[in-house]
């Protein structure tokens, strides 16, 4: 009874959505997805042992499938090749599965899709693709580290001026792409209106955060690492409100859900991520400038340097914080909606990039503003690059390793100042 | 109508059932790094996940045998601990905790990728692997009460994984009152005091992280078996979130706070997750408001917002000593 209730809570975490199958017995499922979008209308079949076909299906919209069996055994699942859409292929070459399926449970079976390489080349042939291939990863990568730079910014920024590693700053960036959906989709606004409401409630949310929460802990003198536990906890919350309020399925803001290349020569970019790009570079430089030129942004780095001195010479200490929780707030929400833009909205969506985004902050130099963006870089690039040499479903694996190397001979990060840290 | 005798008879039987177990040995290794040695381990599911995938590999798809099995994942623990403690063990608090939860995350998306599923079997994970250990079983029938039943199976992992909590709390209670220990805790407060001493605080710290991880694979043991099953997604970072909360609501650096902090985590987990589902189905909730699929979310809602009330107004705990609790990274 225990164990089974448990199981289902589990059930529930991952968000494997053991669907209306589960309730009338046994049967083979799955999710189609090709880089995040689902692939519709994929024909798959299962057979018996005696090679009898017991069913076929499509997958849905959603890239969906699921074929009820009439009882536990092992069965064969086959994806058609030929029904797949032009340029998608099987990664793992295997369009026929022998599965077990146990009672009373639902399997899944995995088709993992990608994208074929340019050339008549096989995709998983290991070793590195065409110029084309390798130029279009490079493209992604940047614009992944484009997006990972804004949310950085802002945690590099909080974590200089109070000390706090933010663990709940991917429910920032969920928060701008949820805010945008809301006013997109539910008030029918467009998404770039939608995107600027969503900034401005991302900075309103990051000002109450601090102005409620984070100064009254402060002065409360909670410990550094009591706060981080706390964020811990935040996060936890915000991203089961989110999962309460928005379900657990990924949804399309109204605009640009799949938007046709426009040919550059080398590589295919759809027009949307180049004015992403646009908007993400012409932000980052504002920001990375006021703080070098204005005296809000000296006062902010002097803060970030030594709390105590800054405040002895006249600054305060708390409203410098309190900029720069609305401005991390406004930057991860436009991070949101861009990531929103590029690959749909869930509720974990900040979460599962909030690793990237430490590794990123980590590998600049902790609490070093300027690292935080050559930092995004190296990880949006490293993890599309290295799906050149490892499979698609690792490349996160890639990024974490190369921090982790990064920390084993520069524990300082790439421009941190050289201090003892240990 | 809600059917309350199922409801309080799965919380009661949640007290003392396979997950507390888990939990409860999680957290006794995790307050052996977080609580007596101050690591900022948050990898903590890495270690429970690599034994229990090392026992379950060895027995379900090499065929061998199950003690190897133990000892193969228990080998992986240790090779673990060494791999993510020498590069992060000489730096500062707050750079542990990244590198530990991304190794974790490394670990939890190697044991879920399809290149390695001849092995892992991927998403799916393994299964078949406890049935050498249910064959030990000396229980013929279930016990079953007006208020709690177990089955045959689940007294025997209860049975087994009770005293494996005690074995390991009468280890950590022999070890926190030796010489070994108290140099640990003098590391948890000065690391350049305890430096000064001559003491080698990189060494002692390893040792702490070997332990509190090999502590914590015996979760992973009674976790893969009391489901017969592993499954990679189980062992995410809120894995160990849940334990860090178990740790500080039973009391950091208090040899019987993680098993009190399990038994009341689970209590109450268990008790929400089950009234609320039966109070949206009886009508007494709205559909409007929550329907079952939501009333999953509002458990890990309240985890949360339990969380940051314990560290703002008790970090201590239950058991705790706030002087042993309040850290400061900078």
């Amino acid at each position: 009874m225990m164990v089974t209730a448990f199981l289902a809570s589990m059930l529930f975490v991952l968000g494997t959505g053991v669907t209306s199958a589960s309730a009338e017995g046994e049967g083979l499922q799955g999710t189609l997805i090709n880089q995040n979008q689902p692939v519709a209308g994929v024909t798959i079949k299962v057979s018996g042992q005696d090679g009898q076909l017991i069913d076929q299906t499509k997958s849905g919209a959603d890239g969906k499938w699921s074929v009820g069996v009439p009882k536990a055994g092992t069965y064969k699942v086959d994806l058609d090749v030929a029904t797949l859409p032009q340029g998608v292929v099987l990664l793992n070459n295997r369009p026929s599965l022998n599965l077990q399926v146990f009672e009373g449970s639902v399997r899944t079976a995995l088709f993992p899709l990608g994208a074929a390489a340019t050339g008549n080349e096989k995709a998983d042939d290991g070793s590195p693709g065409t110029l084309g291939r390798v130029l279009d990863l490079a493209y992604t990568g940047i614009h992944i580290g484009l997006m990972i730079a804004l949310a950085a910014l802002g945690l590099s920024l909080i974590f200089g001026t109070m000390g706090l590693t933010n663990f709940a700053h991917g429910e920032l960036i969920t928060f701008g792409a949820m805010m945008a959906f809301i006013f997109n989709v539910f008030v029918g606004l467009p998404v770039w209106v939608a995107g600027v409401i969503a900034v401005i409630l991302g900075g309103a949310f990051g000002w109450i955060q601090d102005r409620f929460f984070w100064g009254w802990l402060r002065q409360r003198r909670t410990g550094l690492i009591g706060m981080m536990i706390i964020s811990i906890g935040l996060a936890l919350t915000l991203r089961y409100v989110s999962l309460y309020w928005f379900r657990g399925e990924t949804r399309q803001y109204s605009e640009y859900v799949a938007q046709p290349g426009i040919d550059l020569g080398l590589i295919d970019v759809a027009p949307k991520n180049l004015v992403m790009d646009a908007i993400a570079i012409i932000v980052l430089v504002g920001v990375s400038a006021s703080l070098v030129m204005t005296r809000l942004g000296k006062a902010t780095r002097a803060v970030s340097t030594n709390p105590s001195l800054a405040a002895a010479s006249g600054i305060n200490v708390d409203a410098i914080i309190r900029l720069v929780w609305t401005i991390g707030g406004a930057l991860a929400a436009l991070s949101g909606v861009m990531l929103g833009v590029f690959q749909g909205i869930n509720y974990q969506m900040g979460f599962q990039i909030l690793l990237l985004v430490f590794a990123a902050v980590t590998l600049g130099g902790l609490g070093t503003a300027f690292g935080a963006l050559l930092g995004s870089l190296v990880i949006g690039l490293a993890t599309q690059l290295s799906t050149l040499w490892i499979p698609t479903e690792l490349k996160n694996v890639g990024a974490l390793a190369v921090l982790i190397i990064v920390i084993l001979f520069r524990p300082q990060g790439i421009l941190g100042r050289r201090e003892r840290i240990g | 109508m809600i059917n309350w005798d199922v409801i309080f008879s799965v919380s009661l039987e949640s007290l003392v059932g396979a997950t507390t177990i888990v939990y409860a040995l999680a957290a006794i290794g995790l307050n052996v790094h977080f609580g007596y040695a101050g690591l900022l381990n948050f990898g903590q599911s890495a270690f429970l996940g690599v034994a229990a995938y090392g026992m379950a590999i060895t027995v379900s798809t090499f065929d061998l045998p199950f003690w190897l099995g133990i000892l193969v994942g228990l080998a992986a623990t240790v090779v673990l601990a060494l791999l993510l403690g020498i590069p992060t063990l000489r730096l500062r608090a707050d750079y542990l905790a990244i590198v530990t939860i991304a190794a974790a995350e490394i670990v939890r998306l190697l044991f879920r990728s399809v290149s390695l599923s001849e092995w892992t079997g991927g998403s799916d994970g393994l299964q078949s692997f406890s049935q050498s250990f249910y064959d030990l079983n000396p229980y013929s029938g279930g016990i079953s009460t007006t208020l709690i039943s177990f089955s045959a199976r689940e007294l025997w992992i209860i049975t087994v994984g009770w005293i494996v909590v005690a074995l390991a709390l009468f280890i950590v209670w022999l070890l926190m009152r030796s010489p070994w220990g108290r140099v640990i805790k003098a590391i948890r407060e000065d690391e350049d005091a305890v430096r000064s001493l001559g003491k080698s605080v990189f060494a002692y710290k390893m040792q702490a992280l070997i332990l509190g991880g090999v502590l914590g694979s015996f979760g992973g043991y009674i976790f893969a078996l009391s489901l017969a099953a592993i499954q990679p997604d189980t062992y995410g970072t809120e894995f160990t979130f849940y334990m860090y909360t178990i740790v500080i609501l039973g009391g950091a650096a208090r040899v019987l706070g993680p098993v009190v902090g399990s038994m009341i985590f689970w209590l109450l987990l268990t008790f929400i997750n089950a009234l609320l589902p039966a109070l949206v189905s009886a009508g007494t909730i709205p559909t409007s408001i929550m329907t079952t699929n939501q009333a999953g979310a509002v458990g890990y809602i309240l985890v949360g917002v339990g969380l940051i009330l314990l560290l703002i107004f008790r970090p201590q705990g239950i058991f705790g000593d706030k002087k042993e609790v309040m850290l400061d990274a900078r």
